[in-house]
């Protein structure tokens, strides 16, 4: 076990949209440094709801999130630093379409942190060649596939220095082939011990990288547990019913 | 060949005096494009308002500059303003405010669509990263409206261009006015003038829109993304 400090604590979060409905009914979580949350559950459950939450990007009705101590709001002023230090990834990818790959990993830490050129580009370099697409730094993302394209949106995210990196189904538009060069680079980065919230449905890939599952339904938390023990032994019948969806029988 | 009228063209200051109202007509397209260009800009971020009731007024304007033809508004201004307001407008002042009414509801309608086409992830895609609203409209949006923009905003331009031939009616010497008076004074002399110097004049906007709408068709292709 890593050593237990909480730097993102939610509790009771409720959050609905126009119809009224709540979507997030009253959710507590807790996240500690160097741990890998995954959040899985049928679909409209929640999840990314509850993920654009934790980065204030979706204003919420009550409740509150808690980052190193520190109640975070998007009515802060603050909203824009916090959101540094809380890097996320979109299953759309969303590179800037008029940026090079360069320019798009480039522009934040330069403007938004103000570092320096060489400092930035350097560690532009050693990100790329990990995900192994240092050749394609003067390329525009409409040159790029969707895996290269969704690995590049990681060291976008990456390079910023983030303390949480919050990935939003990042393989969900992708073809089957190409969601293992992504995942890869996201299991490596678990390994290196970066602190991560998880929505998939690559159910085998949860199963690797989490540390711990949480069972999302109807905007509420219905089990959470070790991947082992939720995978093979689900305590709820949800959870059951959720997992068996992932099995077919063969056609006798 | 005495009578040949392209010699009409070449008398005294003919040609020069074409030139001199092509100036006038380029005068007023590009004084009053740059003004849409402002002020349509300033309309099209209003016209992405949550606001149903600016919207609502946004339509308005934007239907009657549509469905009211540009010379009728020209006279609206022209011959309204001196009568009713005692307002005496030169006539280039007034196709100055006539297109320029034209054009910034058109110019508002293009950068409208062009806001409403970014998708909203790429805002959060730069909040995403710690931008401030500042930061993501300087950095992503914008960069990106403008490209989408140039093209229909060229299209703009030269369909501007070509309609300040109406304001001959409410009595401004552009291009085709002084045409009109080459042909008039050269009526007996040269009667074949018209041919020649309408032509003359074909060539002259061909020459200034042409090149517009080449770039218009090239930067729409090299910006397609």
């Amino acid at each position: 076990m890593k050593k237990q400090e909480e730097i993102l604590k939610v509790e009771h979060l409720i959050k609905s949209y126009e119809n009224g409905k709540p979507v997030l009914n009253d959710l507590s979580f807790s996240l500690n440094k160097g741990e890998v949350v995954v959040i899985v559950g049928p679909s409209g459950c929640g999840k990314s709801t509850f993920l654009r939450c934790l980065n204030m990007l979706e204003p919420i009705d009550s409740g509150k999130i808690i980052f190193k101590d520190q109640p975070i709001s998007r009515s802060e002023k603050n909203a824009h630093e916090i959101r540094q230090k809380i890097g996320m990834v979109f299953q759309s990818y969303e590179l800037f379409p008029h940026k090079t790959i360069m320019g798009n990993i480039m522009m934040a830490p330069l403007k938004v942190q103000k570092r320096n050129k060489k400092e930035v580009e350097q560690a532009e370099q050693q990100l790329l060649e990990r995900v192994g697409l240092l050749d394609k730094k003067d390329a525009y993302p409409r040159q790029l596939s969707g895996g290269q394209k969704q690995r590049v949106a990681i060291v976008r995210a990456l390079i910023m220095n983030p303390e949480i990196l919050l990935l939003d189904e990042i393989t969900a538009a992708l073809d089957p082939e190409m969601v293992r060069e992504v995942l890869q680079v996201v299991l490596e980065l678990a390994r290196e011990g970066m602190t991560m919230v998880i929505v998939t449905h690559e159910m085998e890939f949860a199963k690797a990288v989490a540390d711990r599952v949480l069972f999302l339904d109807q905007g509420v938390v219905v089990e959470e547990s070790r991947p082992a023990e939720f995978f093979n032994h689900p305590e709820t019948e949800r959870a059951q019913q959720f997992l068996n969806t992932f099995h077919y029988d063969a056609i006798e | 060949m005495q009578d040949s009228g392209i010699q009409v063209l070449f008398q005294g200051t003919n040609f020069l005096r074409l030139l001199e109202g092509l100036l006038i007509s380029l005068r007023i397209a590009v004084v009053s494009m740059g003004l849409s260009m402002v002020l349509g800009i300033l309309l099209g971020m209003v016209m992405t308002s949550n606001n149903k009731v600016i919207r609502f007024l946004c339509r308005i304007y934007l239907e009657i500059v549509r469905i009211m033809p540009q010379l009728v508004l020209l006279f609206l201004v022209y011959f309204g303003a001196a009568k009713h307001i005692g307002m005496n407008l030169s006539g280039e002042m007034a196709a100055v405010i006539v297109f320029t009414f034209w054009g910034t509801a058109e110019m508002g309608d293009l950068v409208r669509s062009a806001l409403i086409s970014i998708p909203a992830h790429q805002y959060e895609s730069g909040f995403g990263l710690g931008m401030t609203k500042l930061q993501v409209s300087c950095y992503i949006i914008i960069p990106q409206t403008v490209r989408r923009l140039l093209p229909s905003l060229i299209n703009l331009l030269t369909r501007m261009i070509k309609t300040t031939s109406l304001v001959v009616l409410i009595g401004v010497v552009e291009v085709v006015k002084v045409g009109k008076q080459i042909i008039d004074a050269s009526r007996y002399t040269t009667p074949t003038a018209a041919l020649w110097v309408y032509g003359a004049i074909f060539i002259l906007y061909f020459l200034i829109c042409y090149p517009f709408s080449r770039i218009s068709a090239v930067l729409e292709k090299k910006l397609k993304d």
